[in-house]
């Protein structure tokens, strides 16, 4: 009953932060100065085009009463139609979410192998030069933002040993014959392998960039919180029955060791998904982030609305699927 | 415990003077940049186009760091872009410091409504995509200095906000708070006198790392043409050209991008050094 | 021959001179109770723990044998030590809160011993706790077993710990102050039911305690341990008629069921404590000649 109310509670704090997200948004970018009807029409076109076009926009009416039409028509599912390619905002929005999607959690997994090895690692070799390696190692791929990372592997893996692919989400010549935006999932489930091995050596190199600080998060937080179960009596007690380190740690320590890097994991990935959009422009990926500031750029304000808060919906989707989670492996405050 | 890390880290200040050092370096090369720059930043000459660097087969006297592909030194772009840098790092910086961290000590302190204002206000902030919403307000703005500087704050305050709030309200909780309160005190001069100097190392170390990030996010915006003037030399710019023109003209990419490497890893292990030296139970 | 014998056992914190063990010699026969009583710190703990292959990655043992049913520990390698103390000895630990995993369910942890280690079927295993269970008057076992640690209460986890120690029917308990944190009224029944346990299944019980009181009624002989080493070992009726050591007899002064009840509680003298003290140091310099 009380976990009910929890989620109830959980779930309209949600949505009063995605009507702030909403408000804050149109209000910024109703602020933009020059008027963008007036730059999407060739030049040579009268007073009088402009004024028709900016009515056919909505953008001649005072601002809270385009708030208003805009809110009324996203309940609908209208996000308004772009700017510059005049095509409805949802359409082309939901066209580019599953190359963000699938490059976000193909950096979620590289960053929780990676990461989880880590801590493992470093757990199993605790008090050795092997823990201390890992320290120093978790502590620059920290300091290093992903930005930075996507830099270094360019340079490293796409010039001096070019050995992925720094650019695009699959190579041009290619015939695709998917049905759906999610090349990576429709190739594994067409079987096609050719295709998705050339899919994810594409993915790689901007999904390793968003991964390395999260690995060494998890890493670092995983690892400190495996050490303090590892001296608890439970796992002492493990210990005189006869089961090995490996064991230990695995069966013993890392099930209550994992839920609050959970927690963190959670927030973290947020950030890694804000990280997409640089990400995606710095690798020329067809994604949402790349959309975005190609949307920025060219001042397309109902697209830069529909992107935020896209956006704004999964960021706070994942905070309260972490939640969520969180409540249900935990048998004690399950069973509360 | 009584274990050997405590000794270890005492011993090591390493870190914290290499990175002090080279945040020095960097800072005394961008006051003298225009006495020490070997060319003018912005001086283009396309027969000097595409130099390599000085090791390299076909190199120019002079050009030390090699030139871009209309003939500007790479190297003197870096020195001026520095100070681009460096003055948003400091700017930006303390400002989103000082706004971050009096709404996180507001939240903490005095509770109440402030916080569930402030607390909101936060939850909403998280749930943007930053580099977006960063990129997005330039566009508002137009680029200019002071929209960077605008644009770091109001991205960034929520991560002072945060941390001070938490640090206020496990402070405000504690005896010597109350016996202040007790002593007849404002809340106000409570806040300042007895948890501002408890939260300051915190903050310090905060700032530190804000340094840091706020020239990441310059490079990201003028990565992104979305800085200052298309025309001045930014490392982000630099590094924007270096990687659209990556397999001709590698060091246009290399050099400001090890510069910024450097400088974003300086700050962040000078704050992580401080948090340690702080850090009671390491001390 | 005894089933556990230790001969000059000492321990030292790694890298540094500071002694933990001294020389400690002690035995438990085959079904033997013996108590392990000090003050705290004395180390009885750390001997525990050297048994079991539990101690603290800070703590090094420097010299001695842990002989085991005949094998020495010592020198061993690690993973058959582990199987073989897995097999032949189990620990009772001091505080049941924690020391059950609270992410899994009660059967499998009473259980992985004799299914992992051992190598039972599962269905044996499991027939096997159910009957522990009962043994030791836990009510419903069958439900027990799949509870949660948190759903129950110290003394039923206690319990659980105590069927769980005897699960592979080993031929070696260490209990390590069993009761210390329980309800007064639970430590009662606790220490019933491990002496009853005890003396059901033949098990040779190695129990560490403060109170001298617990050892007259559980133990058939003691141990006395100051500064990591034995100063006394004697059968209980022997200890309680005429301690040897000075430091034994202040220390049965002190245990206020031993003296007149009425009459005010004596702390071990300081004079005692310093002759002890100065005993310690002699053998400490004898031993490096
Ligand atoms: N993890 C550790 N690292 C280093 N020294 C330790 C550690 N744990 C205990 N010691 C030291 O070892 C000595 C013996 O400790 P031990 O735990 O065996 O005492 P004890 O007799 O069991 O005391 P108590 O009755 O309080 O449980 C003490 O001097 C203690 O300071
Ligand atoms: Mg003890």
């Amino acid at each position: 009953m009380q976990f009910l109310q929890s989620v109830i509670i959980r779930v309209c704090t949600t949505l009063i932060t995605l009507i702030g997200v909403a408000v804050i948004v149109f209000f910024t970018v109703r602020v933009v100065p020059g008027n963008p009807i007036a730059m999407m029409l060739p030049p040579g076109a009268t007073e009088a085009d402009v004024a028709r076009l900016t009515a056919l926009y909505g953008l001649d009416k005072p601002i809270p009463q385009q708030f208003v039409i805009w809110l009324s028509g996203v309940l609908h599912g209208d996000f308004g139609t772009s700017i510059t390619t005049k095509q409805p905002v949802l359409q082309l929005v939901l066209s580019r979410l599953p190359a963000t999607l699938e490059l976000s959690v193909m950096a979620l997994s590289i960053a929780i192998v990676i990461g989880g090895i880590m801590a493992l690692t470093g757990t199993r070799q605790r008090g050795t030069k092997t823990e201390a390696a890992i320290d120093v190692g978790n502590g620059m791929a920290l300091s290093i933002p992903d930005f930075l990372w996507g830099l270094i592997l360019i340079l490293a893996f796409g010039v001096l040993i070019p050995i992925f692919h720094i650019s695009g989400r699959v190579t041009p010549s290619l015939a695709l014959p998917f049905t759906s935006n999610f090349y990576l999932t429709e190739s594994l489930l067409r079987l096609r392998f050719d295709l998705w091995l050339d899919i994810a050596a594409h993915m790689f190199m901007p999904a390793l960039a968003l991964a390395i600080p999260l690995a060494a998060i998890i890493g670092q937080l995983l690892k400190q919180s495996l050490k303090e179960t590892m001296h608890l009596d439970y796992v002492t007690l493990a210990r005189t029955k006869g089961y090995g380190e490996t064991h230990v740690i695995l069966r013993e320590a890392l099930p209550n060791a994992i839920l609050p890097t959970l927690t963190l994991v959670g927030v973290q990935f947020t950030f890694l998904i804000g990280g997409t959009v640089i990400i995606e422009r710095l690798f020329s990926y067809e994604g949402l982030g790349n959309m975005a500031i190609d949307a920025v750029i060219n001042r397309d304000l109902p697209l830069i609305q529909g992107i935020v808060i896209l956006f704004a919906v999964i960021f706070t989707g994942v905070n309260l699927l972490v939640d969520l989670t969180y409540a249900a492996l935990n048998p004690r405050l399950r069973h509360a | 415990m009584l274990d050997g890390r405590s000794q270890i880290k005492r011993k090591l200040p390493t870190r914290l003077v290499l990175s002090a050092s080279w945040l020095i370096l960097l800072a005394i090369a961008a006051i003298c940049a225009p006495r020490i720059a070997p060319f003018d930043p912005l001086a283009q000459d396309l027969f000097l186009g595409q130099l390599p660097p000085f090791w390299v087969q076909g190199h120019e006297p002079g050009y030390l760091l090699g030139t871009d592909s209309l003939g500007r030194d790479v190297l003197s772009r870096i020195l001026y872009g520095a100070r681009l840098a460096l003055t948003v790092a400091l700017i930006a910086g303390s400002i989103t410091c000082i706004i971050g961290a009096t709404m996180g000590l507001l939240a903490g302190f005095l509770r109440g409504w402030v916080d569930i204002v402030i607390s909101r206000a936060i939850d909403i902030w998280m749930a943007f995509p930053p580099v977006l919403f960063s990129i997005l307000l330039i566009a508002v703005l137009g680029p200019s200095l002071t929209s960077i500087i605008i644009a770091i704050v109001v991205i960034d305050w929520t991560r002072f906000a945060r941390v001070i709030r938490a640090e206020a309200m496990s402070q405000g909780a504690m005896d010597y708070v109350a016996s202040a309160q007790i002593a007849g005190r404002s809340r106000v001069s409570t806040m300042l006198t007895e948890i501002l100097p408890n939260v300051l190392p915190t903050i310090t170390v905060l700032l530190t790392l804000e340094m840091g990030i706020a020239i990441i996010v310059e490079a990201i915006l003028s990565f992104v043409n979305l800085s200052i003037s298309t025309d001045d030399p930014t490392w982000g710019g630099m590094i924007a050209e270096g990687r659209a023109s990556i397999h001709q003209t590698w060091w246009v990419l290399v050099f400001p991008l090890i510069t910024l490497f450097l400088t974003v890893l300086s700050f962040s292990q000078l704050g992580e050094g401080l948090k340690d030296r702080f850090d009671p139970v390491l001390r | 021959m005894s089933f556990l014998t230790i001969h000059n056992l000492s321990a030292r914190l790694k890298g540094r001179p500071d002694q933990i063990l001294r020389r400690v010699s002690l035995q438990v026969a085959a079904g033997e109770v013996r108590g392990l009583v000090g003050e705290s710190g004395a180390g009885k703990s750390m001997i525990g723990k050297a048994i079991l292959g539990t101690l603290p990655n800070s703590v090094e043992i420097s010299g001695g044998q842990i002989i085991l049913d005949g094998t020495d520990l010592l020198a061993l390698p690690p993973a058959q030590r582990r199987r073989l103390i897995g097999a032949k000895c189990a620990l009772i630990p001091q505080d049941p809160l924690t020391a059950l995993n609270p992410s899994r369910r009660i059967g499998p942890q009473i259980t992985n011993r004799l299914v992992d280690i051992l190598g039972w079927s599962r269905s044996d295993a499991e027939k096997r706790a159910l009957n522990l269970l009962a043994e030791v008057q836990i009510p419903d076992p069958a439900r027990v077993m799949r509870c949660y640690p948190h759903e129950l209460s110290g003394g039923m986890r206690q319990r659980i710990l105590i069927a769980s120690a005897f699960a592979a029917e080993p031929k070696l308990i260490i209990a390590d102050e069993p009761t210390t944190a329980l309800d007064v009224t639970v430590q009662k029944q606790i220490l019933k039911l491990i002496a009853a346990m005890q003396a059901r299944h033949g098990t040779a019980l190695l129990f560490v305690t403060h109170d001298l009181g617990v050892v007259s009624k559980v133990c058939q002989s003691l141990s006395v341990l100051y500064a990591g080493m034995v100063l006394e070992d004697s059968t209980i009726p022997d200890f309680f008629a005429a301690p040897k050591h000075p430091y034994s007899r202040a220390l049965l002064q002190a245990t206020p069921k031993y003296t007149d009840p009425d009459g005010s509680l004596t702390p071990v003298p300081d004079a005692v404590i310093a002759a002890t003290r100065a005993e310690v140091e002699a053998s400490d310099r004898s031993a490096h000649v």
